[in-house]
Formats: structure tokens, C-alpha cells, sequence
């Protein structure tokens, strides 16, 4: 499926991603409390803010790994939240990367199986998938690591194996959550300026969760979460 | 830090006596090192000069200046614009951005707004850096780098700092 598949809205331009109004609760915990978030196509947002505030679950409902309780959810002109859970699955595979802290990477699989995994599943073309695969290695300086199991792989080098497999499928939008929290300085710094130039190269939207001020340092502008509530020093388009 | 800003700040609460500024400057904005008597007085007397404040008429009973000072229009516009400007990063920002802090809590300011705008200030000027460092040479770069980390240092700190304004402002209005 494709974005022009998602039910048309009559404003074409504006923002690709939007949040309007979100609230999710986790049993009595309330996690979103009426969220709001416009991102512009081509944009890199760090969304920062203390643990708890509510970001990672800002983030799964704009990917749509789940719906809000209420609230709308705006991609590309559509109503995210409105699609079954089978359709919301097929956006995620064929227009969003992801790159998570932790395990997203299958370790018994090589880096070159981990990373045309996401061209397998939307069936690619076998050797196809394992040629771009082998690109990516490259432009991710993991030349020669492609026959590697991912579980042998340092953390920093498991980190970009994983924006390889994120951006193998020229994402829309990619959601990182905390992508360099479990590396040291050096090597995360590393990490984001890959990560950061490669999306820019590819004029793919991200959607940075990160409580380093360093690496929330490498977006465009940033947005704080605080109680489940997102506030911004800059006037927002169409107020808050 | 900046004296005659503070006490004009403490005054925007009501009007005061210098000793009363003296005793709660003392109380909040340092650590034992008193400010000396004859300095709040030649301060109050500058800024009655530039109209910042006026003196009443002097009250009857000893004492060295038993005048009570008001602050005026130009005094509270001249506090709520210094509230709000965020402060460059240099070694001075804690104590300044604390005694900011501080007094937004006791006037009933937005504390966080401030702390928020301070922030964005800082990440702007991260931001630069940022990519200054990513077309420098390794010298440049590497200077680059040492003010990143003094400006993350900072944010952790104004980070800490919101996250304690609830408690601190209890402690500014039970005294
Ligand atoms: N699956 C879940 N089940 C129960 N509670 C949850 C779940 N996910 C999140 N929460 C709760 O929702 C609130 C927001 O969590 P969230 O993970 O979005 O915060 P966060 O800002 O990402 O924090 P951190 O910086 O620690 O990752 C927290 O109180 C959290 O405990
Ligand atoms: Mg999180």
C-alpha cells in the first residue's frame, strides 16, 4: 500500500506527520494527555523531555504501533488512526523505519540478512534485496561485516546495521527512539551523523526520541514532552 | 550577577525597606557573603536616579535609611524583561539563571517559561555548534566540542532545575 491509498484530505500541503489532541492511557496511568505535533516533510524533530513525560508513546502512535485512545493521527494527508491494525502494519513496513535502543536486530541472521529482511517482506526481488543490502553496508562504513552474525556485532555497529535496515526501504519517516542510548559518546556521536546525513541525502522526515541534548542537537528544532503534554519555545503553526 | 537587577526584583513584590532587601538577598542569592549595607543603599540611590524606584518619605526612628523604596513602571518593565531573556553561557549563567529562578518564583512568574526559553537557547546555540563541528578542522572541531559539553552541562542543570521548581517554590513562599 501507499500513502495515496489512505483516504484523501482536501488540504494537500501541510504537514506530513500530525498529532492533534492525543490521549493514551496505560490502564489508570495516563501517558498522553492531549498531545499535539506537526512535522514538516524533510524535517529532523528531537522530541526531548524527562523519563515518563509520555515520548515513546507519543512516537508508537504517530508510527501507528498503536492507536490513540483519542485524537487524530495525520499522514501524508490521511487519518493514521482510522486504519485497521492490517493496514496500519503494511504503512509501517512500506513507508517507516524504526530504530530502537535495544533488539530490533535478529542475531542469529548475518548484518546482510538483518538488513534485507524489511525488502523481503514487501517481496523484493531476492538478489535485488541482498544488492541494496550490500549498498547500504557501504554507506553505513560496515563494509566486510555483511556475513557477520548481528549477535557478534559491538553496539555501535549493531546501531547502524539497524538505520541500514531502517532506511533499506526509503522510509517517509523514521522513528528513532533513544538510537544512541546504549553507546557512548564517540560512537553514538558517529551513529548521528550517519543516521542525521543519510536522511537529509534521502530527504527522509525523522522523528528523533532522545534525552541527549547532544544528539537532539543534530535536528532541525526540538519539542519538549512534559506529563504527556508536548510544549515548544517556538510559536507553533495553528497554536498548540 | 547582577545587584541593582535583583534587589529592583525583590522590590516588584511590595514595597521595601533596604534592610529588608539586604536580609532576604542574603537569605537567598548567596552563600555567606553578605551584601554589604552601604552597597544596597548606593544601589537603591542609582536606581531612584534612573526612575526605577522611588523613595518614600523618610520614617521616623533610627536606623541608617528608614525609607521604604516602590518600585515604578519602568523598574517592573525593566524585571519582567530581564526575566525573560535567556542568558549566555558563560561561567556566570548558574548563579544568574538561579537568582532568575528565584525571583520568578516569589513574584509569581513563569518560572518554567523562562527555564524553557533558557533551553532553547541553549540547544539553538548546541545546534551551531553542531554543525560547526561537522565542517571544521580537528582543532576546530575539538574546540567545537568543549563548549557542546559546557552547554550540555548547563542543560542538565536547568533540566534539574525544572524538574525541582514545585519544591522550590514551596520553600520561596513559606519564608
Ligand atoms: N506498555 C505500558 N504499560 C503500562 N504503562 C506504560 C506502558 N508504556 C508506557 N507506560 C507508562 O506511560 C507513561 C509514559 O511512558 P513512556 O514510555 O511514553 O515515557 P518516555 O517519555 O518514553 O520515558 P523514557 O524516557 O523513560 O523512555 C509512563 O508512566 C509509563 O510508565
Ligand atoms: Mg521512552
Amino acid at each position: 500500500m501507499s500513502a495515496a491509498d489512505l483516504p484523501a484530505v482536501p488540504t494537500a500541503k501541510g504537514p506530513l506527520l500530525r498529532a492533534r489532541d492525543l490521549h493514551r492511557s496505560f490502564g489508570s496511568t495516563p501517558a498522553l494527555r492531549g498531545a499535539e505535533l506537526s512535522v514538516d516533510a524533510g524535517e529532523i524533530v528531537a522530541v526531548m523531555g524527562p523519563s515518563g513525560s509520555g515520548k515513546s508513546t507519543l512516537l508508537h502512535c504517530l508510527a501507528g504501533i498503536f492507536p490513540p485512545d483519542r485524537g487524530e493521527v495525520w499522514f501524508d494527508g490521511g487519518r493514521l488512526d482510522r486504519l485497521s491494525e492490517s493496514r496500519r502494519t503494511e504503512l509501517r513496513r512500506t513507508s517507516f523505519g524504526f530504530v530502537f535502543q535495544f533488539g530490533q536486530l535478529v542475531p542469529e541472521l548475518t548484518v546482510a540478512d538483518n538488513i534485507a529482511l524489511p525488502l523481503l517482506f514487501n517481496r523484493d526481488d531476492r538478489k535485488d534485496a541482498y544488492r541494496r543490502a550490500d549498498e547500504w553496508l557501504t554507506r553505513l562504513e560496515l563494509d566486510g561485516l555483511g556475513g557477520r552474525r548481528t549477535g557478534e556485532l559491538s553496539g555501535g555497529q549493531a546501531q547502524r546495521v539497524a538505520i541500514a535496515r531502517a532506511l533499506v526501504i526509503h522510509p517517509r519517516v523514521l522513528f528513532a527512539d533513544e538510537p544512541t542510548g546504549s553507546l557512548d559518546s564517540l560512537t553514538g556521536e558517529r551513529a548521528m551523523d550517519l543516521l542525521t546525513d543519510l536522511a537529509r541525502a534521502e530527504g527522509t522526515t525523522v522523528v528523533l526520541v532522545t534525552h541527549d541534548a547532544r544528539v537532539a542537537a543534530y535536528a532541525d528544532r526540538e519539542v519538549m514532552v512534559r506529563d504527556g503534554l508536548v510544549t515548544s519555545p517556538y510559536p507553533v503553526e495553528g497554536g498548540r | 550577577m547582577s545587584v541593582p537587577l535583583t534587589l529592583l526584583g525583590l522590590l516588584d513584590r511590595e514595597p521595601s525597606h533596604g534592610y529588608d532587601l539586604k536580609r532576604d538577598y542574603d537569605t537567598y542569592f548567596v552563600r555567606g557573603k553578605p551584601l554589604p549595607p552601604g552597597q544596597v543603599y548606593s544601589t537603591l540611590g542609582r536606581l531612584a536616579r534612573d526612575g526605577k524606584v522611588v523613595a518614600g518619605e523618610s520614617e521616623s526612628g533610627s536606623g541608617p535609611d528608614r525609607r521604604r523604596y516602590a518600585i515604578t513602571p519602568t523598574g517592573r518593565a525593566e524585571v519582567e524583561s530581564w526575566l525573560a531573556e535567556p542568558v549566555d553561557s558563560d561561567p556566570n549563567l548558574q548563579t544568574v539563571l538561579f537568582v532568575k529562578v528565584v525571583l520568578a518564583l516569589m513574584l509569581g512568574r513563569d518560572a518554567e517559561g523562562y527555564l524553557d526559553r533558557q533551553r532553547a537557547s541553549h540547544l539553538q546555540r548546541m545546534r551551531e555548534l553542531t554543525t560547526l563541528r561537522r565542517s571544521s578542522d580537528p582543532v576546530d572541531a575539538l574546540l567545537a566540542d568543549h563548549r557542546l559539553f559546557h552547554l550540555e552541562a548547563d542543560l542538565r542543570w536547568i533540566d534539574l532545575t525544572a524538574a525541582r521548581l514545585t519544591s522550590l517554590a514551596d520553600l520561596v513562599a513559606a519564608s
